[in-house]
């Protein structure tokens, strides 16, 4: 019985963006319950918020990261129990490919999550609070704050899920670690919906790419120990 | 094939393998039995490489582990009491994908083989979720099975059957022992395995305490060999 060779990164990597995407595809577990709580969000604000125009610009930025903050813990913590709950994370992590390719693909799979709730959130936002949020720059902020959250959320969960209180968990792991990354996604966001000049916005996207490459970095150098038992 | 030496693992100030020795010879299906907390599962975890050993040596297939765990793990198929399968995928894409991640060539061809060999063809397009708990277990060994593994752990892989389901079960058992592999399955089930395993080690305490060829032994002689080695531990 001759083994099998072992599979490269980037193919076992889609392999789990593809099992990921067609499972869903499926149950349209997580992006519903994802959706339904950012609409959610989305129209208590609004009605609790009597907005002026002065001040929309400011405050809706600061809604809509929270929007997606909270909308990305349930993702992220239904994405992970999916795996551990039948065993599929032993199952995951028994194959011979480099581990560093499942974080990958967890996170990218997780990130098209978001995506797809993004794209529905932002035109019922712009409608609902009578801002555009169809601008590139902006779009650029919610890429790169997408790109960090799901990447260092990935990875807690994956901590958080292990545990009988995962639901609780992640959140308190998960929040004061991403509060850098909220901040600068906020300030960044407010900055284009302001129409501010690109000084005052570029210091917080750079804080955005530096943050999500570090994380980033740090995320798939340590899945590893994490997944450790 | 299998080769454990003075193994120890401790989970915090606990013993849960405690100077352990173990052997399994290439073609061998062991029958490891012992009492619940005995240690089993979590030697077959350390044999798959999901935990590592606190202290000693382990090898499978000529590599050491936790030091040469990948090329461990292409030579190793697992069935756990979980069935490790996706519930939203159907038998076929679950195969697929384990396939996928174990680079088996002739993917679409290898999945029907073994849908065929653990009798679950007329069911390959349906979602895992709709399967039986003994259909699920057949496709957990076919999984197991997929990359031609030359060792295959199988941990209490009766658990929560019914009798029909646990022979249908033991049909795919000898068809995969009957290929040469080497076995080694943890099991309640003294009869049951005593019709698979050339070889019954009784594990307590964390020691294999006792060791016996399965075919030395009628079913009741085996049950007094049982009490005896746990008793003399």
């Amino acid at each position: 019985m001759k083994p099998a060779a072992k599979p490269s990164f980037v193919k076992a990597m889609l392999a789990v963006v593809w099992k990921d995407l067609t499972a869903e595809l499926r149950s349209r577990e997580v992006f519903s319950a994802m959706l339904i709580f950012a609409l959610l969000v989305v129209l208590i604000f609004n009605f609790a918020l009597e907005l002026e125009a002065g001040t929309r610009a400011s405050v809706t930025s600061g809604v809509l990261w929270v929007t997606f903050t909270f909308a990305g813990t349930i993702g992220l913590n239904r994405s992970m129990a999916q795996e551990k709950d039948r065993g599929c994370m032993d199952g995951l992590l028994m194959a011979p490919v480099d581990r560093s390719a499942i974080y990958l693909g967890k996170v990218i799979g997780n990130l098209l999550f978001m995506f797809a709730v993004e794209v529905v959130v932002i035109p019922l936002f712009s409608v609902l609070y009578n801002v555009n949020l169809l601008k590139p720059g902006l779009l650029l902020v919610v890429l790169l704050g997408s790109v960090g959250y799901s990447g260092i959320g990935t990875l807690l969960a994956t901590m958080s899920v292990q545990t009988r209180t995962r639901d609780m968990l992640l959140p308190i792991l998960l929040f004061p670690v991403v509060i850098p990354l909220v901040v600068a996604a906020v300030k960044a966001s407010a900055g284009y919906l302001q129409a501010l000049p690109m000084t005052d916005i570029q210091p917080w996207l750079t804080l955005l790419i530096v943050y999500d490459v570090i994380f980033l970095s740090v995320a798939w150098m340590v899945f590893d120990f994490v997944v450790e038992e | 094939m299998i080769h454990v030496r003075q193994l120890i693992k401790r989970f915090g100030p606990k013993v849960v393998l405690n100077k352990l020795a173990f052997d399994v010879s290439e073609g061998e299906f062991v029958a490891l039995i012992g009492p619940n907390g005995a240690g089993k599962t979590t030697l077959l975890r350390i044999l798959s490489s999901l935990a590592k050993p606190s202290l000693g040596e382990v090898s499978v297939a000529g590599f050491h582990l936790p030091g040469q765990a990948a090329s461990v793990r292409q030579r190793l198929g697992v069935v756990s009491h979980l069935p490790l399968l996706y519930g939203d995928l159907s038998a076929a894409e679950n195969l697929q994908f384990y396939g996928r991640m174990y680079h088996v060539s002739a993917l679409d061809q290898r999945v029907k083989e073994v849908l065929q060999l653990v009798g679950l063809s007329h069911r390959a397009g349906d979602l895992v979720r709709t399967f039986s708990r003994g259909m699920q277990q057949r496709l957990a060994i076919g999984r197991a099975i997929l990359h031609n593994p030359q060792v295959l752990l199988l941990d209490e892989p009766h658990t929560g059957l019914d009798q029909d389901a646990c022979d249908m079960l033991d049909g795919v058992l000898r068809d995969v022992a009957v290929t040469g592999r080497t076995v080694v399955m943890t099991s309640h089930d003294f009869v049951r395995a005593q019709n698979l395993a050339s070889r019954f080690d009784v594990l307590s305490r964390g020691k294999i305490v006792a060791s016996t060829p399965a075919n030395a032994l009628s079913a009741d002689g085996l049950q007094a060999f049982y009490r005896q080695s746990l008793e003399q531990a």
